[in-house]
């Protein structure tokens, strides 16, 4: 039988250390016996510590590394010898780290889940007194009981977080020192006497104002902060007293009859009132601004904004699409998405200059189902068409164009109160109630097309539309 | 009168209770090991108190004022209502924070505020505030900006270099929710500011030609906060709209906050609350649409009249309805259809995923594993367990529900 003595301070290095020269000696499970920082309690028979001659070394997964580095903080007796037995089992079977259903590993694994929830626990309810030194780094100093052994592995994360300050925190256990940038440790000590600090009485304020008296969930709170911690935190002792008047004060703000309004809130609301009522330069603006504000079908809720019209307020040509699409939602502005810039790119192919002619859609939100991250075109319902139709009536009636070019169906269903056989009308020019139309394909069915010929032949059919619409402009004009 | 510290800190923190994110996650890791600043953001967040509502406190939460011009008929700091109010200076921000922030009390500040003079003036307040801590303290905690709707995209631009996170509520699922109740707000421009920082964060991940990162904006996200119960849409309604916002600002958390009564309610409001299960049904909804591959039609299919199942949670009220998928074999079972396990997490789906690369698995592993056997004991099989008739069996469903009431006679 061999006896290992591990330190209580270094303990998982120790281990790790230990482990490495008995697995190297080929000494079984079964024939170590562990103690922790306890120099009386030595086996009788024990025999000398192993002669290690060449440098031992051991080949395990990282995990189960991970995983001792944890475990070897618990607070159970038998931590060193389950790691040991498991260690020793992987030797030749590095996939039982894989294997969560092997019942030693689902101990140890829930060994580590306890240090890491009390490492965890202990990061939240560290609480520091401000010892009130004069010197150029503050001092703070903390008491706390943990559950396991965890101030070692846990002080790293203090030094990270609060390295402008010199700090300590006393635990029966062991002590951490943070002074001057260097972290040590020593044994535990007793509690210590922390003078009163006055943030306390603060910080109790704020916990108790914090609180939501409309609804008590108190198992929701012991289960996260349990009892055991409580001593050692300043604000737990008002949650006897919040417990006993909550049910009283919800009561009481349900009761409550509604109060007159303060008299200045009449003031302030009539005051934005006249803040928002902007006058607007001329009714394009106004119709812009109202379209913006548009809430006639569902299609506003989804959609980011409404994207109105946009080109000279005189223009002879109107161009109307069929809706924005992700793009253009992101923007604000029309035919800025990939069937816009196709668009662009052909019209000056035309001979038509963009900037001349006013763009806009006949549908001003975008329309679009979800499909995971991404949001994917759906083309709008007659209805919504319909409802979309006093803007783009609107909009026409102020731009009084000399010709209007309809692309694709949403478009001319709107403008001409039908979209059947679309590709039979197209390069036509329709009177319509709101003028001379010219019919259409839309740009990104000429993207669509999966046939490489075919989306040459319609994008010559499409250039040639757009001349049309330029020539019969510069006769009119 | 002039207020004392603590008592403007009493009012403040009352106001600020009914935002329900609390959440200091995600954020650039960084520390101050060296001594040249206070704090650190290791990632996940902690929360450092739970106080009896069940909620944590990870950060200081508190309005810069209470003072508003605006008139929302869910809020406690409308104003049309009669609660006190109080105004913090920045530097007492900055102070309390700081101080909080020493003693270990918090993770790092959450700052909202009413509305005073213009959204622009105090939106400009709040960025000065995470400004002074940032540069003149060197703090590397976290920070949480609410944007105020209507501020100047440069004032949200600026916010977004200091905070970790940014969020802006939605408050009510529809449109006509937010004219009835909100009626100074206006949807498009939530949806317009959320849109800025979506655009923001990813021009901040473009790195220029010569390979140099811009810097960091809001690194944690954005997140949004929906008001549930106080106006009549749906559970439907609510996920819907949820998804949405997801998919197009890519939101970080969506919040969903029981309408809860508060001090001076307005008359408009309903004096019920909503239970507070509902909340939490739609919580758990929210996660099936994020980690468990479920869309909003397949979980709003199994509602009643577009509501969530009280009695149950909104995975075990799937697998009832569609039972004829069940019993699904742990042991060679797609990770698609073991997600839908009722009673299998994610944990536990890629435990079993590893451990049966390995070898068979056996009903007591998966208890090792972590798996919720009460729940998933009908709808799985394994080599040494059958569910037999168990998932066909008429009363599958009252074996899960809670058991009858009697109706109190008094």
């Amino acid at each position: 039988m061999r006896t290992v003595a591990l330190p209580r301070i270094n303990t998982a290095q120790a281990w790790r250390e230990a482990a490495r020269g008995l697995l190297a000696g080929g000494t079984r499970p079964e024939d170590v016996l562990w103690s922790f920082d306890d120099p009386a309690q030595v086996d009788l028979f024990a025999a000398p510590p192993p002669e290690i001659s060449a440098p031992a070394t051991a080949r395990v997964p990282k995990s189960f590394v991970d995983m001792a580095n944890r475990v070897a903080w618990h607070s159970g007796d038998d931590r060193f010898a389950r790691l040991y037995a498991f260690l020793w089992r992987l030797r030749d079977r590095p996939a039982l780290m894989q294997d969560r259903g092997d019942a030693q590993l689902a101990h140890l694994r829930a060994m580590e889940k306890n240090v890491n929830r009390c490492a965890h626990k202990m990061k939240a309810f560290v609480r520091f007194r401000d010892l009130a030194a004069d010197g150029p780094r503050r001092r703070f100093a903390a008491w706390f009981e943990p559950t396991h052994h965890t101030v070692e592995p846990t002080a790293q994360f203090f030094a990270r977080r609060f390295g402008d300050m010199d700090w300590v925190i006393v635990t029966p256990d062991v002590t951490a020192h943070f002074r001057d940038g260097n972290l040590s440790f020593a044994p535990g000590n007793a509690r210590p006497d922390l003078p009163e600090d006055a943030t306390e009485e603060l910080w109790g304020t704020y916990f108790c104002n914090i609180f939501n008296p409309a609804r008590v969930k108190v198992q929701a709170m012991t289960s996260e902060m349990p009892k055991k911690y409580w001593k050692n935190m300043p604000e737990t002792r008002h949650i006897p007293q919040l417990l006993a008047n909550a049910e009283a004060r919800a009561r009481e703000m349900q009761a409550a009859a509604p109060t007159l309004p303060p008299l200045r809130a009449e003031r302030i609301s009539a005051g934005l009132a006249d803040m928002r009522a902007v006058a607007t330069r001329d009714s394009l603006d106004s119709v812009h601004t109202q379209i913006r504000a548009c809430t006639r079908c569902a299609l506003c809720g989804p959609a980011t904004q409404a994207v109105p019209g946009e080109g000279p307020r005189d223009a002879a040509l109107m161009v109307v699409g069929e809706q924005p699409g992700d793009t253009e939602d992101r923007v604000g502005r029309p035919f800025v998405g990939p069937a816009g810039q196709m668009f662009d790119r052909i019209a000056a192919q035309a001979g038509l200059a963009r900037d001349q002619a006013y763009v806009t859609n006949a549908v001003k939100h975008f329309k679009f189902q979800q499909r995971g991250k991404r949001r994917m075109h759906e083309p709008a319902h007659k209805s919504e068409v319909m409802h979309c139709k006093w803007w783009l009536e609107a909009e026409v009636a102020l731009v009084k164009p000399k010709l209007i070019v309809a692309m694709g169906g949403t478009a001319l269903l709107a403008l001409t109160g039908t979209k059947e056989g679309i590709l039979k009308r197209r390069g036509q020019i329709e009177e319509t109630a709101h003028g001379p139309v010219l019919a259409t394909v839309h740009p990104s069915y000429l993207l669509r097309l999966p046939d490489e010929d075919a989306r040459e032949t319609y994008t010559a059919l499409f250039r040639q539309d757009l001349e049309k619409a330029a020539e019969y402009v510069s006769q009119v004009a | 009168m002039v207020k004392t510290l603590s008592e403007k800190l009493a009012i403040l923190s009352d106001a600020a209770r009914y935002d329900a994110s609390c959440a200091s996650s995600g954020g650039t890791k960084r520390g101050s090991r060296d001594g040249s600043g206070l704090g650190s953001n290791e990632g996940s967040g902690i929360c450092h108190a739970y106080t009896p509502d069940g909620r944590c406190i990870s950060l200081l939460k508190i309005l810069m004022t209470n003072f508003c011009i605006y008139d929302c008929a869910y809020c406690v700091n409308r104003v049309s209502s009669n609660t006190t109010r109080a105004r913090f200076t920045p530097e007492e921000v900055v102070s309390l924070t700081i101080e909080f922030y020493r003693r270990n009390y918090i993770e790092g500040l959450f700052l909202s505020s009413g509305i005073i003079q213009s959204p622009d003036k105090t939106m400009e307040d709040m960025v000065q505030i995470a400004r002074l801590l940032r540069t003149r303290e060197n703090f590397r905690g976290y920070i949480h900006l609410k944007t105020i709707p209507d501020a100047a995209p440069e004032l949200i631009a600026q916010a977004g270099l200091y905070a970790d996170r940014l969020s802006i509520n939605v408050e009510l699922p529809t449109e006509a929710a937010v004219a009835a109740y909100a009626p100074e707000k206006n949807p498009a421009t939530i949806r317009a500011a959320m849109n800025d920082v979506k655009a923001g964060r990813a021009a901040s991940k473009d790195r220029s030609h010569t390979g140099k990162r811009p810097p960091k904006f809001a690194p944690a996200g954005q997140s949004t906060q929906m008001i549930v119960g106080a106006d009549g849409s749906n559970d439907a309604t609510i996920l819907g709209q949820a998804n949405s916002l997801y998919g197009s600002f890519g939101l970080k958390r969506v919040y969903y906050s029981a309408f809860s009564p508060i001090p001076d309610s307005s008359a408009k409001l309903p004096l019920v609350q909503p239970p507070l299960v509902r909340e939490h049904r739609l919580y758990q909804a929210d996660w099936l649409l994020r980690f468990y591959g479920f869309s909003v039609d397949e979980i709003t299919s199994v509602t009643n009249a577009g509501n969530l199942d009280l009695e149950m949670d909104p995975k075990l009220a799937w697998a009832i309805a569609h039972r004829g998928l069940f019993p699904v074999d742990v042991q060679s079972a797609p990770r698609e259809m073991l997600l839908r396990v009722p009673g299998f997490g994610v944990k536990t789906v890629n435990r079993i995923l590893g451990t049966r690369r390995q070898r068979g698995l056996r009903y007591a592993d998966l208890q090792r594993m972590g798996a919720l056997l009460k729940k998933a004991r009908p709808f799985i099989s394994l080599r040494d367990w059958s569910p037999g008739k168990l998932v066909d069996t008429a009363d599958l469903r009252a074996r899960f529900a809670p058991p009858p009431e009697q109706l109190s006679l008094f």
